[in-house]
């Protein structure tokens, strides 16, 4: 239980310039391997999707799965510690530091640097999730929906999942022989 | 103690706390009007400040309410403020894992993870595009975030390493730069 705090509130604190999920997929299923990849995309899609901040859903989905019903909240409590301290701290020093153009700079990379770390995992995990054409093609429909043409998330990410979860119960025959 | 800021603050943000999808982008332009326009418990440049001061600072931006909620009223403010908004939903995702845990899905649950698993990846790079093509750090953005998939990609390097690259490489521009002279 003392490495569920240690590595959520690790996680946590080091989460700058977003690409939180990019960091609990390298810590938690490629270095620790506490969960599969596949369990985590679920939950990944799940957390999205649900009301909620993505980062505290999956360390739920996380948590639950090390030690249930303690592990959940203990994960979701060690997420949020760090930062609502810090961002308490950040607030009080604000004025002085607002324009301070190294600071904007900073924040810059570090955020450059976060994107690479969200899109490793999404080139890693593609390969995963993408295990035919038809969910490769589902996949590629959701970013262009989302991240080019800049539609809802919810409608989107729904009607989408909803096909390829029709396609996965009826018509995907692979796993069969 | 019904007119107390905190109980205000609930009521203010537990209702939002149900529409906080995707990120909690969805809810902003609600939380300035409710808490600038309608209570007062901020100016809009205090706002603006606060938006800015989240996105920076590590965790959700979703903590912006915890923010807010110190400025109208101290630290009972802040914890009612953050309680209102994170416990709901928590409670919620608590119950569909337990649910798919306790294969409440039964035998679908691997093909609804299957079908999920492509729109998840797909919201994943949907997400890193936006900010890529928003955030205005130029060509050296896309140099620092294609080196850091390079180093993650290839090694097994702790994340930190390009995080304080890409700051460093960001800080070294600014020092190389005609305009900080």
């Amino acid at each position: 239980m003392r490495d569920v705090w240690r590595v959520f509130g690790t996680i946590g604190i080091s989460s700058f310039g977003g690409g939180l999920s990019g960091w609990m997929f390298r810590e938690i299923v490629e270095r620790l391997r506490w969960i599969s990849p596949e369990e985590f995309l679920a939950g990944l899609a799940l957390a999205r999707t649900m009301p909620g901040p993505n980062v505290v859903n999956l360390a739920i989905w996380i948590g639950y799965r090390l030690r249930r019903t303690r592990g959940a909240i203990v994960a979701a409590f060690a997420v949020l510690a760090g930062p609502l301290v810090l961002i308490l701290i950040l607030a009080t020093v604000y004025e002085r530091i607002k324009h301070s153009i190294t600071v904007h700079q900073l924040l810059m990379g570090v955020t450059a640097a976060a994107l690479g770390l969200s899109l490793s995992v999404g080139i890693k995990s593609f390969q995963a999730a993408a295990r035919s054409p038809f969910y490769a093609t589902m996949a590629v429909l959701t970013f262009i929906g989302v991240g080019v043409l800049h539609q809802p998330l919810l409608p989107i990410a729904c009607t989408l999942a909803a096909v390829s979860v029709a396609w996965a119960f009826f018509l995907d025959r692979s796993d069969e022989r | 103690m019904k007119d107390s800021v905190w109980w205000q603050l609930l009521r203010v943000f537990l209702p939002l706390s149900f529409l906080t999808i995707g990120g909690g982008q969805s809810i902003l332009a609600d939380i300035q009007r409710e808490t600038v326009s309608v209570h007062h418990w901020l100016t809009d440049a205090q706002f603006v400040d606060d938006f800015a001061i989240s996105r920076a600072s590590a965790g959700p931006n979703t903590l912006i309410v915890t923010l807010i909620g110190w400025q109208a009223g101290g630290i009972a403010g802040a914890v009612a403020a953050t309680a209102a908004i994170f416990v709901p939903p928590a409670i919620l995702f608590y119950v569909l894992t337990r649910l798919w845990r306790m294969n409440a899905f039964g035998r679908w649950r691997d093909r609804l993870a299957r079908g999920l698993a492509p729109v998840s990846v797909g919201l994943v790079f949907a997400g890193t595009y936006s900010v890529l093509t928003t955030e205005g750090g130029g060509v050296l953005s896309w140099i620092v975030t294609a080196a850091s998939v390079m180093l993650l990609m290839t090694t097994k390097v702790h994340p930190l390493l390009p995080l304080a690259g890409g700051a460093l490489i960001f800080l070294g521009k600014l020092l190389l730069s005609p305009l900080s002279a």
